[in-house]
């Protein structure tokens, strides 16, 4: 019989709280307990990439962290960072330039290209080959990687040419 | 590809984890960055009856200057090190090693120290502590020790670290106004652990490298301190031929162990031309 233990965590914007058995990850806590199924498991060891979540403002691999470690963590998921309309201009970006096929990546792609924007300023943005860095930790297996480095590309330059 | 039963502990103090350790000692492993550890449990490579998650022991955070070394806390992540000014300035060694360290997402929860204490032959931090040999701090219930990086690495996944003791800080020298510093790695991509890498560090006299430390790390099992660099002296107009005889020479001293990532003599050649590679960048990066 597994240990339970009680956790609280800010999901989404709202606080949650459950119980879990200490040996869950998070990926499957948030899928199996939750129903958030945006986030995608695959490799489950940390390879893959799909399962990134945003951890505390930083991409995460959901499925190398315990559920009761993000006891007290601000998460936030696709489903919360779409229904905030946060990402709504790289969403769309994805979709214009097909950097989306099967879909099975894109959740957890958007997790890396949420943080890379998140140090879009008036200077230093993200080159093209920081953006190929930064996806170097997740796998497409459709590989429609140059689409999708272009989408990053299009809505870093788009938001600082906003801020500028 | 589910992990198996364990008991989780989160101790709010260092006394606290020394306390389980030493009462479930062979028993419990350390929990701080999870990036090898979750993995291995995922797959049930490791099956440990306790994690002792530190992650909220404060007095394990944080980046300092002590002077003639920079303290790393065992809860400093890749992503913090590599963002490190302090770490960039005056250990300039980890910031030519950090982009090669894991992606983005792993970055941000992996740990220096955690790395040393794994002692995967093909991670980078363990490479980078043996050539500076850096000071890994291990605290157990009552006592405290120092044990150096170029003893602190016994064999395959295999280091001094006993069970109930917990690596607390690791202490980077500083480097010198004489030293340079280079660094080179091959890995299927970018970011994965590496097939094969060298680090170095060596001092610079007028016109020429000398007292040179080379580790060879991802062919061995621990990270290999080139016997045969030590006595080596490279002019600063040494000319491509010299460099990779030089580099023959040292590569001469590996042990290359055959994998999934290629066989040792390939491993072996892979070496000299990274070795050759980086002594060439850093002959150019000297005052003559």
């Amino acid at each position: 019989m597994s240990e339970r233990h009680s956790i609280t965590l800010t999901l989404n914007g709202r606080s949650v709280s459950a119980e879990v058995d200490a040996r869950t990850h998070l990926a499957d806590f948030l899928r199996h307990q939750l129903k958030l199924t945006g986030t995608h498991v695959d490799c489950e060891h940390g390879v893959c990439g799909a399962c990134n979540i945003m951890l505390d403002g930083r991409s995460a691999r959901s499925c190398l962290m315990l559920a009761v470690q993000a006891d007290g963590a601000v998460i936030d998921t696709v489903e919360g960072l779409t229904a905030s309309g946060l990402i709504a201009d790289l969403q769309q970006e994805f979709v214009a330039r097909n950097a989306l096929q099967c879909g099975y990546c894109t959740p957890g792609v958007l997790m890396t290209a949420t943080e890379l924007l998140s140090r879009v300023k008036s200077r230093a943005n993200p080159s093209r080959a920081e953006i190929r860095d930064a996806l170097s930790g997740n796998y497409c297996r459709c590989t429609g990687y140059h689409t999708i480095v272009d989408a990053i590309e299009a809505v870093i330059q788009r938001r600082a040419g906003a801020i500028s | 590809m589910k992990a198996p039963i364990f008991t989780y502990r989160r101790p709010d103090d260092l006394d606290g984890a020394l306390a389980l350790l030493a009462d479930h000692a062979g028993e419990a492993q350390v929990l701080a960055g999870g990036q090898s550890l979750m993995p291995a449990l995922n797959m049930r490579l490791s099956s440990p009856g306790m994690l002792v998650d530190i992650n909220r022991i404060g007095t394990l955070r944080g980046i300092s200057d002590r002077g003639n070394v920079i303290r790393i806390g065992a809860l400093v992540r890749h992503a913090e090190v590599a963002e490190s000014s302090l770490l960039t300035s005056r250990v300039p060694l980890i910031a030519l090693a950090m982009p090669h360290v894991a992606h983005m997402a792993v970055r941000n929860r992996g740990t220096t120290c955690g790395s040393l204490a794994l002692a995967d032959p093909s991670a980078e931090m363990p490479a980078v502590a043996v050539t500076l040999d850096a000071q890994i701090v291990l605290h157990k219930r009552g006592a405290t020790r120092t044990v150096f990086a170029r003893t602190f690495f016994k064999g395959l996944y295999q280091t001094a670290r006993d069970d109930n003791e917990i690596i607390t800080d690791v202490l980077f020298p500083v480097a010198q106004s004489d030293e340079v510093f280079g660094f080179a790695e091959l890995s299927r991509r970018h970011g994965d652990f590496a097939t094969v890498g060298v680090a170095i560090r060596a001092r610079q006299k007028p016109g020429a490298l000398e007292d040179l430390s080379v580790v060879f790390f991802g062919s061995e099992p621990t990270p290999l301190l080139s016997p045969s660099a030590r006595s080596v002296t490279l002019p600063a107009d040494s000319t491509d031929a010299a460099l990779a005889g030089a580099a023959r020479a040292m590569t001469a001293d590996m042990e290359p162990i055959d994998n999934h990532q290629g066989r040792g003599d390939t491993k072996r050649k892979q070496a000299t031309v990274l070795l050759q590679r980086a002594l060439r960048d850093m002959l150019g990066r000297i005052h003559v």
